[in-house]
């Protein structure tokens, strides 16, 4: 009995091992996805596996990408995080060692492409995250300066939270403004405190700056305090499924001022948790499905017809992604980390469904603008547009 | 003022959620001396059971209410009888992991169905009323009115009926009470039913005053009414909810009148303070008069 149960053991022992290796033939370019399939953003891991799907797919298509005088097809491993920080970096770990991957792109939310890049970072594999956009994601834990190995597609903070503070005194002219955001969150404390810090240099004043911690579901007493304070308008940097919940519940407190928000917004489940409730605010975002260029429409077109839903900003920022990986693999012509990183880092400037990219020497955040999208009608509609 | 008993309100609504639910794990404690972490997931199964009645049934909110009361009673019966009851003489260390894994169970369960947090659709239309400085909306009303009634009719049932007698009976003394003529499993399923419904009642308000449901929501909030029962004395119904009404005021008003980074911080110093002062809880004796 014990035998036939070590045996069963080592056989299936045998055929995972068999079935990870067995197609393992030289002609495939192996790129990693890691992405937050399940967990508290499933929508965002959900449209970055569509569009690195449909990439792939495009490139496989047309027989694969031409390295020295042979067509490689590439191989999509995908990972989910379960939206939690250990298992990006577990899956980063997985990646890099055991299916050898030559790069890796996603994880999306920056808490959880921040432990992932460090791991890329040391093992020297090149990483691309699609929409991380806390400056920490690209940067050195310990010396400060660039990571080498790891790039971006998004724009950063930095530049995002100044582009909101912005928008919100000139064009909403306001001066009293309120915030209230996710403190054990990297990107939500990261915007919150550039929006505040550029917000009062120009002259505007913040009443209240309120925090709550991921998973929290009652705000009333933050809200409570926020209503005291009266803003003339208030600034959720966070994530799209816990926005619905903090306007309504600000709406049954009886708050009337207006709300504004960051690219976290940008997915089409805001508008199904919204309904109503969301009507007529402004967020920031990468990119405007319906003010698309020509590249930009049949990318929108493409994806339309596959997944029958408009790609949000996850979605084509994953999609540059990969083009900016497939530029860097045809420009190294060999499949080989190194050479891709370093074919990536080479690359000044990239036009994608996002926008014109433009890397600077020893960076990997790209230069690009913003738009800010109102909520009109139940849909997200262009507004403006921000340069850098 | 105004602004104190604005607070004030928000903390009553808040910690008669956690009262509800802490009913649960105190009911279940007082009557095998097990702690049901699956508890919080029943709660996050009721407000996932709302949400399929409401979404798909189209029903109004009462049958809404009572089909989800309903399905989550008998889900506990069932996990009882399959999980919890085998285990009955064995550690209690064991009857706990069996617990933990059973919260496991359903949390992946709902996963595997649709990870996407879902919408509750508003199933009563929502009134907010202005009273000088206080904005009192009617689903705070509703969602404090109907906890306290909840918890007063089960405290009628525990103290003035035979069945309650039963429990409160075979919490004090497991082996002596079936020589009475009292069928233990059925006083234990009916324990179950109770504890795990009033939980359900719980998901479904809570889903109603914060309508985005997720199978992650009952970790935390299972955690925090587990110390509420803890708090208010773990075995002891009426502490268990003067534990939920605590907890809510106190995560309230500490992030009322301090920097709301240190609500938990603050909260939860205070609850150990509070637990070193009376080790049992408030109500708790050493020897106490369980459920």
């Amino acid at each position: 009995m014990k035998k036939t149960i070590v045996g069963m053991v080592l056989l299936i022992v045998c055929a995972l091992f068999a079935g990870g290796c067995s197609k393992d033939d030289a002609s495939q370019i192996k790129i990693g996805l890691i992405a937050e399939l399940t967990g508290d953003i499933p929508a965002v891991g959900a449209s970055c596996k569509n569009a690195a799907e449909m990439a792939v797919a495009e490139v496989n298509a047309a027989g694969g990408i031409q390295l020295g005088d042979k067509k490689f097809k590439i191989k999509l491993i995908i990972e989910d995080n379960a939206g939690k920080a250990d298992q990006s970096a577990s899956a980063a770990q997985k990646l890099i060692t055991q299916n050898k991957v030559v790069a890796i792109v996603g994880p999306n939310a920056s808490r959880y492409a921040l432990p992932a890049a460090e791991i890329a970072e040391s093992g020297k594999v090149a990483l691309i995250t699609p929409w991380s956009t806390a400056p920490k994601a690209t940067l050195n834990s310990r010396t400060g300066a660039s990571k080498k190995y790891v790039f971006r597609a998004c724009f950063i903070d930095p530049f995002q939270g100044g582009v909101v503070a912005k928008f919100t005194l000139d064009n909403l002219k306001s001066r009293k403004a309120a915030v209230l955001y996710d403190v054990a969150s990297e990107y939500n404390k990261g915007i919150a405190e550039i929006f505040k810090a550029v917000y009062e240099q120009n002259g505007g004043k913040i009443v209240a700056f309120e925090t709550y911690t991921t998973n929290d579901k009652d705000f009333s007493s933050q809200l409570t305090k926020i209503r005291q304070a009266a803003p003339e308008i208030i600034f959720l940097p966070n994530y799209y499924s816990e926005v619905p919940l903090q306007i309504q519940q600000a709406k049954r407190l009886g708050i009337t001022a207006p709300f504004i928000g960051a690219d976290a917004w940008g997915s089409e489940e805001l508008l199904k948790l919204c309904g109503s409730d969301c009507e007529g605010y402004y967020f920031s975002t990468h990119y405007a499905a319906d003010a698309a260029g020509e590249t930009t429409r049949k990318f929108i077109a493409d994806y339309r017809s596959r997944y029958s839903t408009t790609p949000d900003d996850v979605a084509a920022l994953t999609y540059d992604s990969f083009g900016l990986l497939k530029q860097a693999l045809a420009t190294a012509g060999k499949n080989d980390r190194q050479a891709v990183r370093d074919a990536l880092a080479g690359i000044p400037r990239y036009d994608g469904v996002t926008g014109i990219m433009q890397f600077r020497e020893g960076s990997g955040d790209p230069v690009k603008s913003a738009v800010i999208l109102k909520i009109r009608d139940g849909k997200f509609t262009w507004f403006a547009n921000a340069k850098p | 003022m105004a602004y104190f008993f604005q607070q004030l309100l928000n903390a009553l609504q808040l910690g008669s959620i956690y009262a509800l639910i802490a009913l649960g794990y105190t009911m279940v404690y007082g009557i095998l001396t097990m702690i049901n972490f699956a508890h919080g997931d029943l709660f996050m199964v009721g407000a996932f059971f709302c949400f399929l009645l409401a979404v798909y049934l189209k029903l109004s909110f009462v049958p809404t209410l009572l089909l989800s009361m309903l399905g989550v009673a008998c889900l506990g019966v069932i996990i009882e009888r399959l999980a919890y009851k085998p285990l009955r003489t064995a550690p209690r260390v064991s009857a706990i992991i069996t617990a933990l894994g059973v919260g496991l169970f359903l949390e992946n369960f709902t996963l595997a169905l649709s990870p996407y947090p879902k919408h509750i659709p508003p199933l009563l239309k929502n009134v907010t009323w202005t009273v000088g400085e206080l904005s009192i909306s009617s689903l705070q009303v509703l969602v404090i009115v109907l906890s306290l009634g909840l918890m007063l009719i089960l405290d009628f049932v525990v103290w003035r009926t035979k069945a309650g007698m039963a429990m409160r009976a075979i919490s004090w003394d497991k082996t002596i009470v079936p020589l009475m003529g009292v069928s233990v499993n059925k006083i234990i399923s009916l324990t179950f039913a109770i504890g795990t419904g009033l939980g359900g009642a719980a998901g479904v308000l809570y889903s109603l005053a914060y309508p985005v449901i997720d199978p992650y929501m009952g970790i935390m909030v299972g955690w925090k009414a587990f110390i509420c029962a803890v708090v208010g004395g773990i075995g002891n119904v009426r502490g268990a909810m003067i534990g939920g009404f605590i907890l809510g005021a106190v995560e309230i008003l500490v992030a009322a009148f301090f920097p709301s980074t240190y609500r938990d911080f603050v909260a939860f110093t205070l609850l150990l303070v509070l637990l070193i002062l009376k080790p049992y809880g408030i109500l708790g004796r050493p020897q106490p008069q369980k459920v």
